[in-house]
């Protein structure tokens, strides 16, 4: 370990630290920047799919300042602390999510809230962090490529809560919730034959997850796989979201000109369907802009990664990335009709708070692991 | 030690390299999926763009929701207790709007138009709502307003009159505290439901058995599929999918059982309940003060609502279900129950009541109600007479446990109605409440206070009634319930299934076993004798009675008496003088019904409660709804 840690040092003497604000604050300029412009950006589109309405944007830029904030503290907190906080986080997380199941607010036959005074919170957001970092850690402390009795431990740890929460019944969180532990164990180097086998058992047992689905999960499949089915019921959001994103064309109607956006035949416009107002009114320019904003986080996220100089940081800064793009891609494809209709928002662009909190403490961590690099050691 | 330094070197630059090699792949797999949204965007935004765009153009077809009919209230007798009646509202559309305070103006000249009801536009002007969906000006047009509207149409753009069903109680105050009321719903209601459910719908329940039976009461929205123009107003309708009526529910009360008692009571402040026995159904349920549910369905002024909430007589308060009362001495024949069936004194018990009595010589005299005392009692006439020292005495024989248990296992101290969400649990005090609440352990004094039902002590009238019932029941426990039946033609959705289900799951309190069998007789005829003994404290009550009643009366403090004082209801203020209370069922031998009457500040159970009691009886068993106690 001691020599381990001294090779890492050396590396990273040939790395030029930034210095003044930026290592005062632990922030990491290239993410902050490109997080603000994509702020930004999605506060000047939630403008036009809220129907113009200055209070959705205002109630909108609040949550997004709490985020800074939320990712300004996290930043400051050092990696060695979350992975030692991770066990105790984690246990928090699946306490809170079997209280959701027993004491829980919800609506639509769902229970995922946990009501406190005053607000409402979703202990599912918590796992979205705390499963991947109680991962890491736990892989971090062991040899690495894991053994096969670590990668157990791992799919019980990720098994837990992703029953807990697909029992709310949320499948789609509870699959993206899996996917961030799965992701940590991918990037520790587990073999390619697990992999493959993995894969191969997941699709045999495809058939007996569709017997345990909800009617309205099942509902949701197949009006993907044939939205002309129920064209007034759920098939009616993703044939007007592709409308809406194929009348734009290369550029768009205009900012505001939307036709389906804005005479209200785009249901959801201002959360999980925004994407449909950017390619509708600012075209396929407009979602291009978005993607690349998009690329640019993601390989900054994996630039992170890979300069870690700890298991546990690159882990951990692997999976948050990866979980990122997941999100921006189960959005984008659902909206575009790639895949069935999930209920997953936009990252940092669709209208809500909870997801917005939860990503920039996301980021708040990989700036974390960034900045808080060891400095050469004498 | 050199060699295995080695080892973990090699291994770091191993794991080094993996992770470098998997970062790499994940990028490679990050690239390949944006790679397939864009070829995805670009089929979508540059190879059919034509054809979308064609779509696009031809969309002029929208989805607009259709809210479905409520269901309708009946009383167990199939009368109308809540209908839904065509209201005439005027709208604006501000789409069409010019200018907002010119039309605003213009209207105030047609209609009178007060600073709240625009107040409260300017408010849903600023909601959320669909594109070209009307936002309600003021409710309830008489047909002379909706005439001079029309009159000036032609000089009002934007200004509609539409018509739409609202809820309308036509009973008013006699069934608000029973039925509650539906009102306009709010964003966080919203919140709880299914939001595309309630697209269309404009009222949700908020209170009584509105709220508790929304699901069933709601039904299922419509869908019209509509072409609009340009601008999105409809030209026609393509398609339609009706909406589902809500469920007709028919509950348990008797409505003229309801009205006749609310007019007992009317202008005092007071609360009945009536069960029936058998099966726990609520037959009248009335609070007074009462109120108009209809003046909440479209939204009551805040003037109006205001008067209401500071009211001193606390209109808004369900006295029935929520009220806190001491239940004075209507709680003797359970404590006289716990005594004996526990063994703590013997049946034929006997107590010496000189009109006064004492722990400890020299100490704290707990007086009776009779100055002069009762002489020589025993069980039945501690009952019938209502005599305080024959339970001082077995209060310091029985244990607190004792009382606590017996007492609790006639529901007092919880909640056991079944569909009542609002009702109180009230305080059943126990050695353990009274640790926990006061941190002081339980003295002797208090559990001669709580064996006449002073003290801590606290119920409301439905626990009252229903612990009423169950002895009347001798022991057999009937949840009360104000849901008589399910009227559904078509059949119920899993929500409203899964509502009754959650009916049928609730736990009926398990029957009140006794050791002995034959005590519930003896406290049984102590209660007879109360209404029928000529030694009886409510013998008045009981006169030219055609059938047997049992029934127990109560006057409970409201203001503690010193030691060397008396009470003198003259000198007292009205609110601090006595409640008067009193339970009963009938007939004796086969219960039909069981009442609990409290009038505040009432004084005298017997002349205040019982008479009331006795109306209702008489109402309900030989249908005579003549009104005796209006001659007084």
């Amino acid at each position: 370990m001691i020599r381990g840690d001294f090779q890492r040092s050396m590396d990273a003497q040939t790395l030029r630290r930034p210095s003044g604000l930026w290592s005062y604050t632990h922030l990491d300029a290239p993410l902050l920047l490109l997080l603000l412009v994509l702020c930004g950006y999605g506060l000047f589109v939630l403008y036009s799919a809220s129907g113009q309405d200055m209070a959705y944007v205002t109630r909108q830029a609040l949550r997004v300042g709490a985020g800074f904030f939320a990712l300004l503290f996290l930043a400051q907190v050092p990696p060695r602390v979350l992975m030692r906080l991770g066990p105790w986080i984690y246990l928090a997380g699946v306490a809170l999510l079997v209280g959701v199941l027993l004491f829980g607010v919800g609506a639509k036959g769902a229970q995922r809230w946990i009501a406190l005074p005053g607000f409402r919170f979703q202990p599912s957001e918590l796992m979205k962090l705390a499963l991947p970092i109680m991962i890491a850690g736990y892989l971090a402390r062991h040899p690495l490529p894991p053994s096969l009795r670590s990668i157990f431990v791992c799919l019980v740890l990720i098994g837990i809560p992703f029953a807990l929460i697909m029992k709310q019944p949320d499948l789609g969180t509870s699959l993206l919730i899996g996917a961030s532990g799965v992701f940590v164990l991918l990037f520790s180097g587990i073999y390619w034959r697990w992999i493959f086998l993995a894969l191969g058992v997941g699709a045999a047992s495809l058939p007996g997850l569709w017997m345990i689905m909800k009617d309205y999960q099942k509902q949701r499949v197949l009006t993907f796989l044939d939205p002309e089915s129920d064209p007034l019921g759920a098939g009616w959001n993703i044939i007007q979201s592709k409308t809406a994103i194929g009348s734009g064309g290369l550029s768009g109607k205009g900012y505001l000109e939307g036709t389906q956006s804005q005479l209200n035949f785009l249901p959801e416009s201002h959360t999980d369907f925004i994407i449909a107002v950017i390619g509708e009114e600012l075209g396929m320019t407009g979602v291009l802009v978005l993607l690349a904003l998009y690329m640019l986080i993601i390989g900054r996220g994996l630039i992170i990664a890979v300069q870690a100089q700890d298991s546990f940081s690159r882990l951990l800064a692997g999976s948050i990335t990866l979980t990122f793009f997941v999100y921006v891609f189960v959005n984008i494809g659902m909206v575009t009709g790639l895949l069935p209709v999930v209920g997953v928002p936009l990252p940092m662009v669709s209208y809500g708070g909870t997801s917005i909190v939860t990503l920039m403490v996301g980021f708040g961590m990989l700036m974390s692991i960034q900045t808080h690099r060891q400095m050469v050691r004498r | 030690m050199r060699q295995m330094e080695s080892r973990r070197f090699n291994d770091y630059s191993k794991e080094n390299s993996f992770f470098a090699s998997r970062a790499v792949i994940a990028f490679v797999f990050v690239f390949v999926l944006m790679a397939v949204l864009i070829s995805r965007i670009y089929f979508l935004q540059v190879v059919e763009h034509e054809r979308f765009t064609a779509i696009s153009e031809r969309n002029r077809i929208q989805l607009q929701p259709v809210a479905p009919r409520r269901g309708l209230i009946y009383d167990r007798n199939g009368q109308l207790l809540a209908d839904n009646r065509p209201n005439f509202s005027l709208t604006l559309l501000k789409e069409e709007l010019g200018d907002l305070d010119q039309t605003l103006a213009k209207l105030g000249e047609i209609v009178e138009l007060s600073e709240e009801e625009i107040k409260r536009f300017k408010r849903r002007l600023n909601q959320r709502r669909r594109p070209f969906e009307t936002v309600p000006l003021k409710f309830r047009l008489t047909q002379e307003e909706i005439a001079k509207i029309s009159i000036e149409f032609h000089r009002l753009s934007g200004v509609q009159v539409e018509a739409d069903l609202v809820r309308a109680y036509p009973q008013g105050p006699a069934l608000a505290h029973a039925l509650g009321y539906v009102g306009r719903i709010n964003e966080r209601e919203l919140q709880q439901v299914d939001a595309n459910q309630y697209a269309a719908t404009h009222y949700i329940g908020k209170l009584g058995v509105e709220r508790y039976y929304e699901s069933l009461l709601h039904g299922e929205v419509g869908w019209r599929k509509v072409e609009t123009d340009v601008r999105g107003r409809v030209l026609q309708t393509l398609e339609q999918q009706d909406p589902v009526p809500g469920v007709d529910i028919q509950v348990s009360l008797d409505v003229n059982l309801q009205k006749f008692t609310a007019e007992l009571i009317d202008g005092k402040r007071a609360a009945v309940v009536a069960i029936e026995p058998s099966s726990g159904e609520i037959l009248a349920l009335v609070s007074n003060p009462s109120y108009d549910p209809n003046e909440f369905v479209t939204g009551i002024s805040v003037a109006d609502y205001n008067a209401l909430r500071e009211d001193r007589d606390l209109p808004l308060y369900n006295r029935a279900i929520r009220g806190l009362y001491p239940p004075g001495s209507t709680l003797k024949p359970f404590t006289a129950l716990a005594a004996i069936d526990s063994g703590s004194v013997p049946l034929d018990h006997k107590v010496w009541d000189p009109g006064f009595y004492q722990l400890s010589v020299g100490g704290r005299k707990y007086r009776d109600w009779k100055r002069t005392g009762h002489g020589r009692v025993d069980l039945n006439h501690a009952l019938a007479e209502s005599c305080d020292v024959w339970f001082y005495d077995i209060a310091t024989k029985t244990d607190i446990d004792i009382f606590s248990d017996y007492l609790g296992r006639f529901g007092f101290g919880s909640v056991t109605s079944l569909d009542l969400p609002e009702a109180g649990a009230a305080i059943l005090p126990s050695d353990e409440w009274k640790r926990g609440r006061e941190k002081q352990p339980w003295y002797p004094g208090d559990s001669l206070n709580l064996s006449i039902g002073q003290g801590f002590m606290i119920a409301t009238p439905l626990q009252l009634a229903t612990a009423t019932a169950v002895l009347a029941n001798r022991g057999k426990w009937i949840r009360p319930q104000m849901l008589k039946r399910v009227i559904a033609e078509n059949g119920l959705d899993g929500v409203q299934q899964e509502l009754l289900a959650q009916l049928e799951a609730k736990p009926t309190p398990p029957d009140v076993k006794l050791k002995r069998e034959a005590n519930w007789g003896e406290v049984i005829q102590g209660m007879v004798n109360v209404v029928h003994a000529s030694y009886g404290t409510a013998k008045k009550s009981g006169v030219d009675a055609e059938y047997l009643m049992a029934g127990k009366t109560g006057t409970a403090q409201v203001v503690a008496i010193a030691q060397d004082e008396e009470y003198d209801s003259e000198a007292l203020s009205v609110r601090n003088r006595d409640h008067a209370l009193f339970v009963a069922f009938a007939p004796a031998d086969d219960p039909k019904i069981a009442v609990a009457v409290v009038v505040e500040n009432g004084e005298g159970g017997a002349r205040a409660a019982a008479p009331v009691a006795r109306e209702v009886i008489d109402a309900w068993l030989l249908n005579d709804y003549d009104n005796a106690l209006r001659d007084d």
